[in-house]
């Protein structure tokens, strides 16, 4: 059965129709690109998926079980903007991430847990190179380091879906190509669904193993919003990759240990 | 060069910053001298020694009816109430704001309420507060009290609602529930724009709190002014006046640096 599957899914606002009948299996492990024209419902499609928004028609299953209707921890995200929270610095923004998972009365640790804590969020950092602006505020950070401090912190809450919306949109071409290394090599480590929406193709074509393009397919000039978007293309792409990654997902977990202490 | 693209220096802006002041303090001893040239015993514009012999006399000489020095026991009764007052406002609209900013069923609820009164004219019900709290110090705070907390409390959930919602999405995908979004990602940047909006604030809070004292106190920074005020005494009214301005400006000026001490992130600047 597949991970995620998109049932006759439609969302329009009013007589304004976003999206029309979706149907769509995502395997788990899958990178999904979404790309398409502006104003297509890639962003809506993953505000669903998200669960900031519920689908006027169809059901969207997430293991067999409908999609819980509010954000929660099993669909991480990064957003263009906003993504961490500004009154804390790098170190604490990924610490609150274990912490709102685990302490549901104060939404903190303290002593040995929070050493503990502070540990695992070093660690993740260092993973994402910034082991240097530890005790930075966002604010003070470049628009590429603030990216990865978001990646950083929805990777550590060990999400199974993780969702990006345009994460590197605002980043210079050189920036964003390191981004793209860091994002594959941590895919690479993790059985993580990827969905991300870009608006440039060859992100879209380098990143992912299965490339979705949004189009409508019905236009009614006197009336441009009685139709919505539909997924035209489904392109299966870079598949070496996914393959590698599910033959190293089926080797027992003391020969995985072993080989990450070896990279 | 266009005159809206002329940034004056450092400097200059100094000078500049000046001049009304010294214009002002100079049309002021000007006119005083030429009044008192005519008639020593004139009272409204005193001259700078008869101010400063009046201050001294509030100051430092012991009050023979009291044994204490009425000045300095006018601050503390005055400062006293604007702090208990403060205090009790700032939880109050930190609590309503933080709430009615984050539960949308709390806000349709209770929000029309708050708007309603934050139209109520806090003076027009001063008699009320008299009555029914008294004429001590009870009453004074609460003017202040019911005076401010409806701004300050709609400040803070209308700031509330323009946190941006990718944040508050963002903490529920990390497993926050809303309790813990409310106090750990909510209420810290609350906390920040309450010292702000406070700071604007000061002037209604001072605005009420003389009001208060003028009409019911037996000491005060407002009550002195309005005791005085029979006697024409504007060697002391004056003097108070700009103290009470210092006052003010000092508490703005302790916000201001409080502000940037305890929320550095806000300032736009790493640590």
């Amino acid at each position: 059965m597949s991970f995620i599957s998109f049932q006759n899914v439609w969302q329009r606002y009013g007589d304004h129709v976003v999206l029309e009948g979706i149907h769509l299996d995502i395997e788990a492990g899958a990178f999904c690109t979404l790309v398409g024209a502006s104003g297509c419902g890639k962003s809506t499609f993953l505000r669903l998926l998200l669960g900031q928004e519920s689908p006027s028609k169809g059901q969207i299953l997430l293991d067999g079980k409908p999609l819980s209707a509010e954000p929660d921890p099993s669909r991480g995200v990064v957003f263009q903007k906003y993504s961490v929270f500004p009154h804390l610095t790098v170190l604490e923004n990924v610490v609150i991430a274990l912490e709102l998972a685990a302490s549901p009365v104060w939404g903190r640790f303290w002593g040995e847990k929070k050493r503990a804590a502070r540990a695992q969020a070093t660690q993740m950092l260092t993973r994402v190179g910034l082991e240097h602006a530890l005790h930075q505020y966002p604010a003070s950070l470049s628009g590429g380091m603030q990216q990865r401090l978001a990646i950083a912190q929805a990777l550590i809450a060990k999400p199974r879906v993780l969702l990006l919306d345009e994460p590197f949109g605002a980043l210079d071409p050189g920036i964003r190509k390191d981004m793209h290394a860091l994002l594959l090599s941590l895919c690479q480590e993790s059985t993580l669904t990827v969905f991300m929406v870009t608006h440039d193709l060859a992100e879209g074509f380098h990143l992912g193993t299965r490339l979705l393009v949004f189009d409508k397919v019905r236009i009614d000039p006197h009336a441009p919003k009685a139709y919505g978007a539909k997924i035209t293309y489904d392109i299966q792409l870079n598949q070496d990759r996914q393959s590698q990654r599910a033959q190293v997902a089926t080797l027992p977990s003391h020969v995985l240990r072993s080989t990450e202490v070896e990279s | 060069m266009r005159l809206l693209n002329h940034q004056p220096q450092r400097s200059t802006s100094l000078l500049l910053a000046m001049i009304p002041f010294v214009l002002l303090a100079a049309i002021y001893l000007l006119n005083s001298s030429l009044r008192l040239a005519d008639n020593p015993e004139d009272k409204l514009l005193p001259s700078v020694a008869q101010m400063v012999e009046a201050t001294k006399q509030m100051a430092w000489v012991e009050d023979p009816a009291t044994g204490s020095y009425l000045m300095l026991e006018d601050t503390l009764a005055s400062l006293k109430r604007l702090g208990m007052s403060l205090a009790v406002v700032s939880i109050l609209g930190l609590v309503l704001g933080l709430v009615l900013g984050t539960i949308p069923l709390a806000s349709a609820t209770i929000s029309p309420l708050v708007a309603v009164f934050s139209m109520i004219p806090p003076l027009a019900i001063l008699p009320i507060l008299f009555i029914v709290f008294g004429l001590d110090e009870l009453s004074k705070v609460m003017l202040i009290v019911i005076g401010i907390t409806p701004m300050l409390a709609r400040d803070l959930e209308q700031r509330a609602r323009e946190l941006p919602k990718e944040v508050l999405i963002k903490a529920q995908t990390l497993g926050a529930n809303t309790w813990t979004v409310m106090i750990r990602v909510i209420l810290p940047q609350l906390v920040s724009r309450l010292i702000t909006s406070l700071r604007l604030l000061m002037g209604s809070a001072w605005l009420f709190l003389i009001s208060a004292e003028a009409i019911s106190a037996t000491e005060g920074l407002g009550y002195r002014i309005f005791l005085v005020r029979r006697y024409l005494s504007m060697d002391v009214i004056l003097p108070y006046v700009l103290w009470i301005t210092l006052l003010a400006w000092l508490t703005d000026y302790a916000l201001k640096k409080l502000h940037q001490c305890w929320f550095p992130w806000a300032e736009g600047a790493g640590r």
